[in-house]
């Protein structure tokens, strides 16, 4: 691409975009707030002095968002199916579904993160006693019953 | 015991809660105000620290930095505490709620159960006020919402007492004592001076305005370095940080134009008006770099031309950037 092409699209854009003034503020809403508020943004009003505006949302963050979301559905996704098939531990969908890493787990069941590393494979799990369950059923915020099996979670 | 807190909503939690925590005690600060005082804004790429696998990318200072450095420029003292035990945290928060004072908190997002579940990821560092009980449920101000909310007190301890990186440890804090008289001037000219120290001299290729160089120069080679897939994960990330409640990176550049704004009425100043519609062309820049990098990422095809493209609208930005900087940093030295 040439350089001037470039130029002109990027001109373009930024004048369609310009959020320096209050009545273009983004409101791309793609329900991502849920409607339980919407953001604050600072804009310059008619005498290009600073103020907040209220907005739903803006479309690249929207997508973003939404895409980091689909990584982590996706995530869970694998990890449903690997502990179905009896390749993990239950920890492991739990971990993934809840967005945590071993080492946020470490923290709630006081081991260290390679401990817990072990407990995301079926034979050490199998093995845990019921006071280490408790905690990993607190820490995912679940019954020990949704803990060990895992299609009883909603 | 209900306080009458004079909540109002901010585009940016610490600000917020201080700037709310001020209000109540009875001293106006804008949510800009407190974030040019605080030196908030701030730019670093930090490749070598991970999260859930991604390099750290931040568009402002140290969680709780502003708070602190907005303090000692104010001379205010706070006290501030933070525990091991869960029961002890919450009877010391009931126990300032008895008196009637209060509280700012740290949290975790993720069992913030008020928020749109989109945002509910493990961020440990979100400010609000509690200023109220009411039965099992606490009162809360949290500063990204336009009206107050409650959070049941289980969630809360949850909260209080995530765990993973930077864990809040239960640590609240209030402002104690206020000074007789302030000398705003003198407050804003110091935070001016090392927001313009932070951005442009300290000598850290990472840091700063020449963290935005560098990472341009990372993310360019990030298609053929990392495949399309990682790549793109890597971009959304950069725009999520720069865009998203809490860590807003354009947003931030809009707020401390309206800081600068504010500020040149105050100190009297007319170039600091000047230097204000210039961060804002540049915020505006940094939004472009949102949009397309948007657009990249909905596509999912990393054609190299784009990123190319991405890295020199962040180039631009730096470039501007530097320059408004080290003017700023100038002008502060000056007038202090």
């Amino acid at each position: 691409m040439s350089h001037s092409m470039r130029c002109s699209r990027v001109a373009h854009f930024s004048l369609s975009l310009r959020t320096v003034k209050e009545e273009e503020v983004p409101q791309d809403d793609a329900n991502m707030l849920q409607g339980k508020f919407r953001k604050l943004y600072y804009a310059t009003d008619g005498s290009a002095h600073y103020k907040g505006v209220g907005s739903v949302g803006w479309e690249p963050e929207n997508v973003v968002l939404e895409q980091a979301w689909e990584d982590i559905r996706e995530r869970v996704a694998e990890a449903k199916e690997k502990v179905l098939a009896g390749g993990a531990s239950p920890v492991l969908y739990h971990m993934e579904r809840t967005l945590m890493t071993p080492d946020i787990l470490a923290g709630h069941i006081g081991w260290p993160a390679f401990v817990v590393r072990l407990h995301l494979r079926p034979f050490f799990f199998g093995r845990l006693g019921r006071k280490t369950l408790e905690k990993y059923a607190y820490a995912f915020q679940i019954s020990l019953d949704e803990l060990t099996d895992i299609t009883k979670v909603k | 015991m209900q306080i009458d807190f004079p909540h109002r909503q901010s585009a940016h939690c610490e600000n917020g809660v201080v700037s709310n925590l001020m209000r109540f005690h009875g001293y106006n600060y804008s949510e800009p105000m407190v974030f040019g005082i605080g030196s908030g804004i701030f730019f670093s790429y930090i490749p070598f620290i991970k999260m859930g696998g991604i390099p750290v990318t931040s568009y402002r200072t140290l969680p709780g930095a502003i708070f602190k450095r907005f303090a000692k420029r104010i001379g205010m003292k706070v006290e501030s505490k933070s525990y091991s035990s869960e029961q002890k945290a919450m009877a010391d928060l009931d126990v300032m709620l008895e008196k009637g004072v209060p509280v700012g908190m740290l949290t975790s997002v993720y069992y913030l159960t008020y928020l749109p579940d989109a945002y509910r990821f493990h961020f440990n560092a979100h400010n609000i006020v509690v200023y109220g009980k009411e039965g099992n449920n606490y009162l809360v101000s949290d500063p990204v919402m336009e009206t107050t909310t409650t959070i049941s007190a289980e969630d809360l301890i949850r909260a209080r007492f995530a765990k993973g990186v930077a864990e809040p440890k239960g640590r609240m804090y209030y402002p104690t004592q206020f000074p007789k008289e302030i000398d705003q001037k003198e407050a804003i000219w110091r935070g001016i001076k090392r927001a313009g120290f932070d951005m442009t001299e300290i000598p850290i290729f990472i840091l700063g305005t020449k963290g935005m160089k560098y990472l341009a120069g990372r993310l360019q080679k990030w298609p053929e370095r990392l495949g399309d897939r990682k790549a793109i994960q890597y971009l959304g990330n950069v725009v999520r940080m720069q865009e998203e409640i809490g860590t807003g990176g354009a947003g931030f550049r809009f707020l401390y134009a309206a800081f600068l704004d504010e500020a040149s009425s105050i100190v009297g100043n007319k170039e600091l008006y000047d230097l204000s519609k210039e961060l804002t062309a540049s915020g505006d820049r940094l939004r472009d770099f949102a949009y397309y990098a948007g657009r990249v990422c909905k596509s999912r095809k990393t054609d190299v031309l784009s990123f190319a493209e991405l890295a020199d609208i962040l180039r631009e930005c730096a470039e501007r950037e530097d320059k408004i900087f080290r003017r700023l940093h100038q002008i502060a030295k000056d007038n202090i």
